[in-house]
């Protein structure tokens, strides 16, 4: 009994000091965007609307937000087809080579997101015509990001049990249709997880979008939010504060939406 | 390159209790196979190994942004790989990058992604919608956000840290740089592991654990003798994913700079100040390959760590 | 009056359009009935980053100048392409950009950059684009010497001069007062700097000198630190070819970060920090630092009581200036008693236009005297090239016109080559090295050593 006392708290001390860390970073993001003058300093915010105000007269704040969702969601779709596809054929068919070349697929990939690679995919984008355009975009960081997806997903393709798809071969489904109505929903939890991860990965990204599109009305919002400086460099943290506010809700509401609706969780579906 | 990975044993991966079945179970077969696995394959050959190929090229090269080097690259060989073995800062760097990526991805991400993901394994309710909510939010937020979050928590004047902790003027970021970029780096990426860990224990099927506890076996035996095994697979990706990704990451510039006194260049930020703000391209592709070959060697370290292990 | 001003803006278009027009038909598909597309960049974004003159782009060059060109028959649309990042970032979009022969018509670069962007090719000389009208271009004659050399590389003019600025001594007058040093104060030498930060010091004045030093502020460091001060010892960075190494100035810059950090005169941490400039120019505001070396944008952006990012509502009050002193007088460059640094943007054309003659016009009515009185109006006052032009703009601001006429004429420039930055972030290492108590003389040798590496070997390299 005094164990199990213990050990309760002892969880709930362990609970509290995780919530702490992760918590005590976002306090500047839910006080400064609701102060006048913002500082660094996390104050009580006198709850003013003017920095929202700004920001809705910005002329490409808003249109930058739509920007960023058309390249995160084309993004996450593309990877996540593809992936699913591409990783359901690896594992449950042996191909030559095959874990030889995911491996050095993802380590290649390394190269590709770092910033040495900028020259190589301007004129690639250059050459095929994709420059300017939000398509060419979504393909190069789609590029980029699925060979680490493949093999995440093939961890979840390895690990389900393949009678389903046996017993639905049995009564002549097709390849696709197998794919489609058995084995995506057994790993739609890692599906769910390959979406938000790529998410992530587009919302923030600066560099590529910056030098690819030159329009400003196709600009996403992480490019726009490193406009918010002044000529000498410094942050104006009035919009920065509020922007950012801005710029982080649709994240979390894709995050939560792709939670709900396709769960991170394992538990039910046809598993139990 | 290719070649230059010794083939993992596909035991490693596979070994799951789904073995025995018939591995092609819907009848795909190689061709149809072959097709699914074509249209990432295609986008990966033109989008990702043929520019990759070319930053490989471009690291034999003095290519350079601007400058008559711009106009006329010239081959150089292995000159780039020789200055870089012979750069104190590139040294340094390299260092850095191991401390960080030891400290923040294999220390910080993956086991405290693993204590949130095991806390909350049975849990419902509130308490598990909070804590993931905010692990998961300090992941999703784009890091030019996050950058100036860690600013004002760091900040040696008016950081809350130091008001919290009563202790003004501590100066966090130059007196204990490193640390504080692993700090930064685990809150900032512990939510992926904690998600693959979470649904990675949520694949141990909960009768083995039933029967362990039956068994009196404690916490600790039953994570060794049932949930370990049965993640294998899960803790090995995830370590190859957080520490390639770690060696690339970027993210600590925006706090530090690469400050106070290079103490926190890792290499991401070397080769972005090399390439972005010197203009040296050729130079930056060379560093580029070379921190490939280094995750080549840890990915090899890794498969060979867990296979002796099994 | 919007239409009187425009019927002037149509006028001297008109008249700069004729003297064109003898100069036969332009290239491209333009001219009677074909719509000619213009583009124009710059590092200015609406709402962000130089907010105002992608405004003043946007809102007043585009249309008037359309309607200009309309006057004379032609169909010409112009848009503006907003950049507002980092300038390195910008930097390397053009590159890319002008590499694969594209990007927009008019590009504003850094002055810095045009030998690099000459010598890979992107940019090319303004004659030989848009003919010869660009090198008899009316607006050269305002333009002072130093200014054109800006825009020169090897002896051929590559773009058009937009502006210039000079960088200075500010300090707290305040703060000054308490100390015992007079509110006009101008030092003469590097030990009258030393002496007026001890007083300040035993005065109470937390950080009595801000000298930017370390590798966080970036090329602040370099241009508001080592090299006014290395001009100042009689020393420049590169001269006659060769790259100045461990020299007797380079010495005596780092020795003055030396006793400024080492002697408890500066906050050595405030240079590590990697937001220490924006808190340096915080701490300015707040009283707390007694003297600052800034470039007249501290004025005009950081302490402007209405625009700033610190705000002092008593800047014309509080703040003094005065000219950067050699270490002795007559013993900087060229024999000067006072030096500073400058730089200063420039406007060009892209060699790949498809309307190189219009994108001209177009560059050269952002440079007359009309829009350049129209873009400094309401409280965006800089120093413009034009010396007509400044004049008339600069004669309520006291900083501007000090900077314009005494400090203008002691100016020095960078080198415009590829390996500076570089090399500016070897001298910023330097500073950080003396700051953190390297002793000067070894934080200069381990320069030299590591401008041998930059610069291709010791054979261009003098020391």
């Amino acid at each position: 009994m005094t164990r199990f006392v213990a050990g309760r708290i002892g969880f709930y001390t362990l609970v509290a000091l995780l919530l702490a860390f992760f918590t005590i970073p976002l306090l500047w993001l839910a006080s400064a965007p609701f102060t006048s003058n913002p500082t660094y300093e996390v104050r009580l915010p006198d709850f003013t609307w003017e920095n929202f105000q700004i920001i809705l007269e910005h002329p490409y704040a808003l249109g930058s937000l739509v920007n960023s969702l058309i390249l995160a969601i084309g993004t996450a779709v593309l990877v996540v087809v593809m992936s699913a596809l591409a990783a359901y054929a690896l594992s449950r068919v042996r191909l030559p080579g095959r874990d030889a070349l995911l491996y050095a697929l993802l380590l290649l990939s390394s190269i590709i997101t770092g910033t040495a690679a900028m020259v190589p995919l301007f004129q690639l984008a250059i050459e095929l015509g994709l420059i300017d355009s939000h398509t060419g975009l979504i393909l190069i960081m789609t590029g980029g990001l699925l060979p680490a997806a493949i093999f995440m997903i093939k961890d979840f393709m390895d690990t389900t049990p393949k009678s389903y798809e046996e017993s639905a071969r049995v009564f002549g489904a097709s390849p696709l249709q197998i794919v489609r109505h058995v084995v995506v929903p057994v790993v739609r939890p890692g599906l769910a997880t390959i979406a938000v991860w790529t998410i992530a990965n587009v919302w923030g990204n600066f560099l590529m979008p910056y030098l690819l599109l030159s329009d400003v009305e196709k600009q996403p919002a992480a490019v726009i939010m490193y406009t918010l400086y002044t000529e000498g460099g410094q942050a104006n943290l009035k919009v920065l504060s509020t922007f950012g506010l801005l710029y982080s809700v649709p994240v979390v509401l894709m995050y939560l939406f792709v939670s709900k609706k396709y769960g991170f969780r394992f538990h039910g579906g046809i598993k139990r | 390159m290719a070649r230059t990975t010794s083939p993992p044993d596909p035991k490693v991966l596979d070994a799951t209790p789904a073995r025995g079945y018939s591995s092609d179970a819907a009848g795909l077969g190689r061709l149809r196979a072959g097709a699914f696995v074509a249209p990432a394959l295609a986008l990966i050959a033109v989008f990702l190994v043929f520019p990759a190929l070319w930053v490989i090229y471009l690291g034999l090269m003095n290519y350079r942004l601007t400058g008559i080097a711009a106009a006329e690259p010239q081959f150089v060989g292995l000159d780039n790989y020789l200055k870089a073995l012979t750069d104190p800062g590139f040294w340094n760097s390299t260092v850095l990058t191991f401390q960080f990526v030891l400290g923040s991805a294999v220390i910080g991400q993956v086991v405290l992604g693993f204590t949130l993901a095991w806390l909350m394994r049975n849990r419902r309710g509130a308490l598990k919608s909070v804590v993931e909510g905010v692990v998961i939010l300090a992941w999703i937020l784009p890091s030019a956000v996050v950058a100036f979050l860690w600013v004002a928590l760091l900040d040696r004047d008016s950081g809350t840290l130091n008001a919290m902790l009563g202790i003004p003027g501590f100066a966090w970021l130059l007196d204990h740089p490193m640390l504080s970029i692993i700090l930064f780096n685990t809150w900032r990426g512990t939510a992926f592991s904690m998600m693959l860990y979470g649904a990675a224990l949520g694949n141990v099927p909960p009768s083995h654990l039933e029967s362990a506890r039956l068994a009196g076996a404690s916490g600790w035996q039953q994570l060794r003798d049932v949930v370990f095994p049965h993640i294998r697979g899960h803790i090995l990706t995830n370590l190859l994913l957080i520490s390639l990704w770690t060696f690339n990451d970027f993210g600590p510039f925006l706090l530090t700079a690469g400050g106070p006194e290079n103490k926190t260049e890792i290499l991401a930020v070397y080769v972005y100040k090399t390439a972005l703000q010197s203009g040296d391209l050729g130079y930056g592709a060379a560093i580029s390959t070379i921190i490939l070959l280094i995750n080549l060697v840890v990915a090899i370290f890794y498969l060979r760590l867990l296979r002796r292990r099994r | 009056m919007v239409r009187k001003r425009s019927i002037g803006v149509v006028a001297v278009l008109t008249a700069s359009a004729l003297g064109l027009a003898a100069c036969g038909q332009s290239s491209g598909d333009g001219g009677e009935g074909g719509a000619i597309e213009l583009t124009i960049t710059q590092n200015a974004i609406a709402g962000g980053k130089n907010a105002a003159a992608a405004d003043h782009i946007a809102n007043w060059v585009i249309p008037k100048f359309q309607e200009a060109q309309k006057a004379k028959g032609k169909n010409v649309t112009v848009k503006f392409i907003p950049s507002g990042v980092d300038d390195e970032q910008y930097k390397t979009k053009l590159s890319l950009d002008l590499k694969s022969g594209k990007g927009a018509d008019v590009i504003d670069i850094d002055g810095i950059w045009a030998g690099e962007f000459a010598e890979a090719g992107y940019i090319k000389p303004l004659a030989e684009v848009a003919g010869p009208e660009a090198d008899s271009w009316e607006g050269w004659q305002q333009i002072p010497e130093a200014v054109q050399g800006l825009a020169t590389f090897n002896g051929k003019k590559y773009a058009l001069p937009i502006g210039t600025d000079g960088r200075v001594l500010y300090f707290n007058k305040t703060l000054f007062e308490k100390a015992g040093l007079p509110a006009d104060w101008q030092p003469t030498s590097w030990q009258e700097i030393l002496d007026a930060g001890a007083k300040l010091k035993s005065s109470g004045v937390p950080v009595p000198i801000q000298i930017n030093a370390g590798t966080a502020m970036g090329e602040a460091t370099t241009m508001q630190g080592v090299l006014p001060l290395l001009a100042g010892a009689g020393g420049e960075v590169q001269q006659d070819d060769k790259w100045t190494g461990a020299s007797q100035p380079l010495k005596d810059t780092l020795g003055l970060y030396q006793k400024v950090y080492g002697g408890g005169l500066g906050d050595p941490r405030l240079q590590q920090e990697a937001k220490g400039r924006d808190k340096s120019f915080q701490q300015f505001a707040e009283g707390k630092v007694g003297i600052l070396l800034e470039g007249d944008y501290f004025w005009r952006g950081v302490v402007n009581p209405k625009t700033g990012v610190a705000p002092m509502a008593d800047r014309d009050q509080v703040v003094g200036y005065a000219k950067i002193p050699a270490i002795e007088p007559g013993k900087g460059i060229r024999g000067q008693d006072f030096v500073s640094m400058s730089g200063g943007a420039l406007r060009t054309l892209n060699p790949s236009s498809k309307h190189p003659k219009e994108a001209f016009e177009l560059m050269a009515f952002t440079l007359s005297p009309e829009a350049l009185k129209e873009e400094t109006k309401d409280g965006n006052v800089r120093i413009t090239p034009r010396s007509d032009v400044n004049k008339e703009i600069l004669a309520g601001e006291p900083l501007l016109t000090f900077i314009s006429e005494q400090v203008l004429p002691l100016t020095a420039y960078r080198p415009p080559v590829a390996v500076y930055p570089q090399v500016s972030v070897a001298l910023q290492e330097a500073t950080a090295a003396v700051a953190g108590g390297t002793a000067a003389d070894q934080a200069a040798a381990e320069y030299q050593k590591k401008l041998e590496g930059i610069v291709g070997g010791a054979n261009n390299v003098a020391s």
